[in-house]
């Protein structure tokens, strides 16, 4: 089997390698190629400028607001989100009271939670932005309804509206759609986990928070970590852009003042709004950078002996 | 209990191997694919058709056999008037074949078009993805409309096409010199919007003073119904109403300032004054609760309902708002309300310009018919399909007898005689387009209305916005001549 081996995977790479190169790395190259130019995006005509579209970014107000909003994301999403996530799934699949003739459980009707959680991810961000559109919507809406019903009547927030809401009402909907995936994904892998190192712990007289943090979480941790990583991705890039881009106030969404512009949506608003292509693709190199440095200190931070069972 | 673990003696286990292909994909999704989609290339689009010949019903010598495309964008006028302007070109060129399209996101679908070198004959250049025309002329993009407004009128041959049309709306599509760029189709009347019926109901009139104003509002508070509404997730509406009572307190020239991106333009007393209006309507708690929240057609539909007497907006409203309009709202609009008789123009100073750009690229190939649909959209017939169909007038100077106007419609022609000359066309609007909507209507109007900003702060802020815009080289300014 290892003989001959490095033939075998070349053999099965290439065809997806060739179409990764010319679609994925060849676009790359070609942006960062562009983040010189003075290219509009508007006619085929540009001239190399050089680093000027580099040190443009300096002094550009709105990149730095949208790349802190970027940066509070990516910090904060991957953390509530898979927090959230681990202790439903815990619950879910380990949690549970003991019943007979099963000493490891999840709590009752967990299957039917699993469904319910992962129902979001069903429906496509964009559904779903709308959705909450209407729910935030200050006169009619579901939230500030309820409020009335409950009597709070004084409590009537504009919700996207206000540049103090406007950003963590988009962080909301954002947890509420990932979230349902990391259980079912954190579920899966628990599942897999050994059912005797459960029982060891309980026949030992483990609680459910130390069996939580000295079986689960140690031997979940590579999941944990792909997660994390994969949850910071989607934070910086495609679904913070939908989700700002369609829900919140503004010409192309961005906020009451810019409270909730993300650097995808400034991307967006440079290319396609004021004809600065160029300069879109220097935010975008921007973006690879911080998205690079996000993965690195994930690895590097989450690497820990590795476990086998 | 060992499944999937790594091969340990050398090499990529399969773990390595689908991690490490995992990682280079996964950094690899948000950042830029989205851009390289549109990455140019350089085919040339050069490729123009002959002339035809150039007769008396032919003046721009349009090729008769030459095919011709066509896209519009389907907005809050629809594209009945486009397609019927269509059908007559095919009457008049039976040879030549017409491509007809409409769009909501006239960017996503044009902007490569215009990388390849390959636009579209004519286009409507309009709603919420319009192209930038700012970057579009400076790039050499379109093609000089002057042919056109030189050619015979199709009503009248020994009339130019120039002299049909209405005030403004040539100088509106030049930006610096004398080539005309744009065609401004439809003709907006921007002000003060509101139902004859519930100010009747309320035993008022118009007002016509600041004073007047807040006691009309008043009034109209103790009936439970808020003074004003907007668009408050657009506040760029606000300027529609709030420019020209800065124009009718202080003079054209303020605004002219403003456009031109002078210096300390807004610190002029009489933008401060204005401000401090509109800033009262919101501390006296007229502006409807949650406005601030509110889309332009949730607010509207929130003013047809009766829940507040005003709105600011453009003429279009009519035809946007008729599915909530109820029968008798008796649909009016005013130029705005101003402080005192000391203002610098009479009441009746209104917004009142072009809609609905439209333009020939340069790199078109059939940029005659081009021109030839629009030489025949502007006739008088076409003019009037359009108002009668959309409710909007035209830029064809006349084209309303014997329509039947409706109320919102006959309320505008009568702003406009109102006025007579007092008529304002800030350019702040098409010229500057992010500085306009985004910074001076979201970053500073709308956070001003909203409470969050005194009008002394609202426009220190907007004034520091447009100071950015004058320094910035990447942006191309333009002036008043």
């Amino acid at each position: 089997m290892q003989h001959g081996k490095y033939r075998f995977i070349v053999g099965f790479l290439a065809a997806p390698l060739g179409i990764y190169a010319l679609f994925v790395i060849w676009p790359f190259i070609q942006s960062i190629y562009y983040s010189f130019t003075d290219w509009s995006g508007l006619s085929p005509e540009f001239k190399m400028v050089g680093f000027k579209n580099y040190s443009r970014i300096l002094d550009d107000e709105v990149f730095w607001k949208s790349f802190q909003h970027s940066v509070t994301f990516v910090l904060l999403l991957p953390l509530v989100t898979l927090t959230l996530a681990l202790f439903f799934a815990f619950m879910l699949n380990v949690g549970g009271r003991r019943r007979k003739n099963a000493a490891i459980a999840g709590v009752r009707g967990s299957a039917f939670y699993k469904v319910v959680y992962f129902f979001p991810q069903v429906l496509s961000i964009a559904i779903v932005a709308l959705l909450f559109q209407f729910a935030y919507n200050p006169n009619s809406g579901a939230l500030n309804s309820a409020l009335k019903a409950v009597g709070l009547d004084s409590v009537q927030p504009d919700w996207l509206g206000d540049p103090d809401l406007a950003l963590w009402c988009v962080f909301a909907v954002l947890v509420w759609s990932t979230v349902g995936f990391f259980v079912v994904l954190f579920s899966a892998g628990m599942a897999s986990i050994p059912r005797d190192y459960y029982e060891a712990a309980l026949l030992d007289g483990a609680n459910r928070i130390t069996t939580f943090f000295k079986i689960t979480l140690p031997l979940l941790w590579d999941t944990v970590q792909s997660g994390w990583a994969y949850m910071g991705i989607l934070a910086l890039g495609a679904e913070s852009f939908a989700v700002v881009q369609i829900m919140t106030v503004g010409p192309n969404g961005g906020g009451p003042d810019y409270s909730t512009t993300v650097l995808p949506l400034y991307v967006y608003q440079k290319a396609f709004r004021d004809g600065q292509a160029a300069y879109a693709t220097t935010i975008g190199v921007a973006l690879l950078v911080l998205t690079l440095l996000f993965v690195a200190v994930v690895m590097r931070l989450g690497r820990r002996e590795r476990l086998e069972y | 209990m060992g499944s999937t673990s790594a091969n340990n003696r050398e090499g990529i286990g399969r773990r390595d191997l689908i991690k490490r292909s995992a990682a280079l994909g996964l950094i690899s999704v948000p950042t830029m694919s989205f851009l390289s989609a549109c990455a140019s290339s350089d085919s040339g689009g050069d490729e123009k058709v002959d002339k035809g010949k150039k007769t008396k019903e032919n003046p721009l010598a349009v090729n008769e056999t030459a095919p011709l495309e066509i896209v519009i964008f389907d907005g809050g006028f629809g594209t009945k008037y486009a397609e019927d302007a269509k059908a007559v070109y095919e009457k008049n060129f039976p040879k030549a074949k017409v491509k007809f399209s409409s769009t909501q996101k006239i960017q996503s679908v044009l902007q490569p078009r215009f990388n390849q070198g390959t636009p579209p004959d004519l286009i409507d250049n309009s709603g919420a993805e319009q192209m930038d025309m700012g970057v579009l002329v400076g790039k050499k993009q379109l093609a000089d409309l002057t042919p056109l407004l030189d050619a015979a009128s199709v009503d009248d041959p020994s009339k130019k096409v120039r002299d049909t049309l209405r005030p403004g709306i040539v100088e509106m599509g030049q930006f610096d010199g004398d080539p005309v760029w744009i065609m401004y189709y439809a003709y907006t009347v921007y002000g003060v919007w509101y139902s004859q019926k519930a100010l009747d109901s309320l035993d008022a009139t118009y007002p016509e003073t600041w004073d007047e104003m807040l006691a009309v509002c008043e009034k109209a508070k103790k009936k439970d119904m808020a003074g004003w509404t907007y668009a408050g997730k657009h506040p760029y509406y606000l300027p529609f109403s709030l420019y020209p009572m800065i124009a009718k307190v202080g003079g054209t020239e303020v605004l002219d300032a403003i456009d031109n991106l002078e210096p300390n333009a807004w610190k002029h007393p009489a933008v401060k004054t204005c401000f401090e209006a509109y800033y009262e309507l919101y501390k006296k708690g007229y502006i409807l609760k949650g406005t601030p929240g509110l889309d332009h057609i949730q607010s509207q539909t929130a003013w047809t309902e009766g829940k507040a007497l005003f709105i600011p907006n453009g003429s279009w409203v009519e035809n946007e708002a008729a599915k909530t309009m109820p029968k008798d709202f008796n649909l009016a609009v005013s130029a705005p309300t101003g402080i005192d008789s000391s203002d610098k123009m009479p009441f009746g100073t209104i917004w009142a310009s072009g809609g609905e750009p439209f333009i020939v690229p340069a790199k078109a190939k059939n940029t005659d018919g081009g021109m030839e649909q629009l030489r025949i959209m502007l006739s008088e017939a076409s003019s009037k399909n359009f108002t009668e169909s959309v409710k909007s007038l035209t830029a064809f100077n006349g084209g309303t007898d014997g329509i039947d106007l409706t109320p919102g419609l006959k309320s505008g022609v009568a702003a406009l005689e109102k006025a007579g000359d007092n008529v304002v066309n800030p350019r702040i609007q098409d010229w500057y387009v992010a500085l306009q909507k985004e910074k001076i209507g979201v970053g500073g109007l709308g956070e001003m209305m909203a409470g969050r900003l005194t009008p002394a702060e609202a426009i220190k802020k907007i004034q520091g916005y447009a100071d950015e815009a004058a320094k910035d080289d990447s942006i191309q300014h333009y002036k008043h001549q």
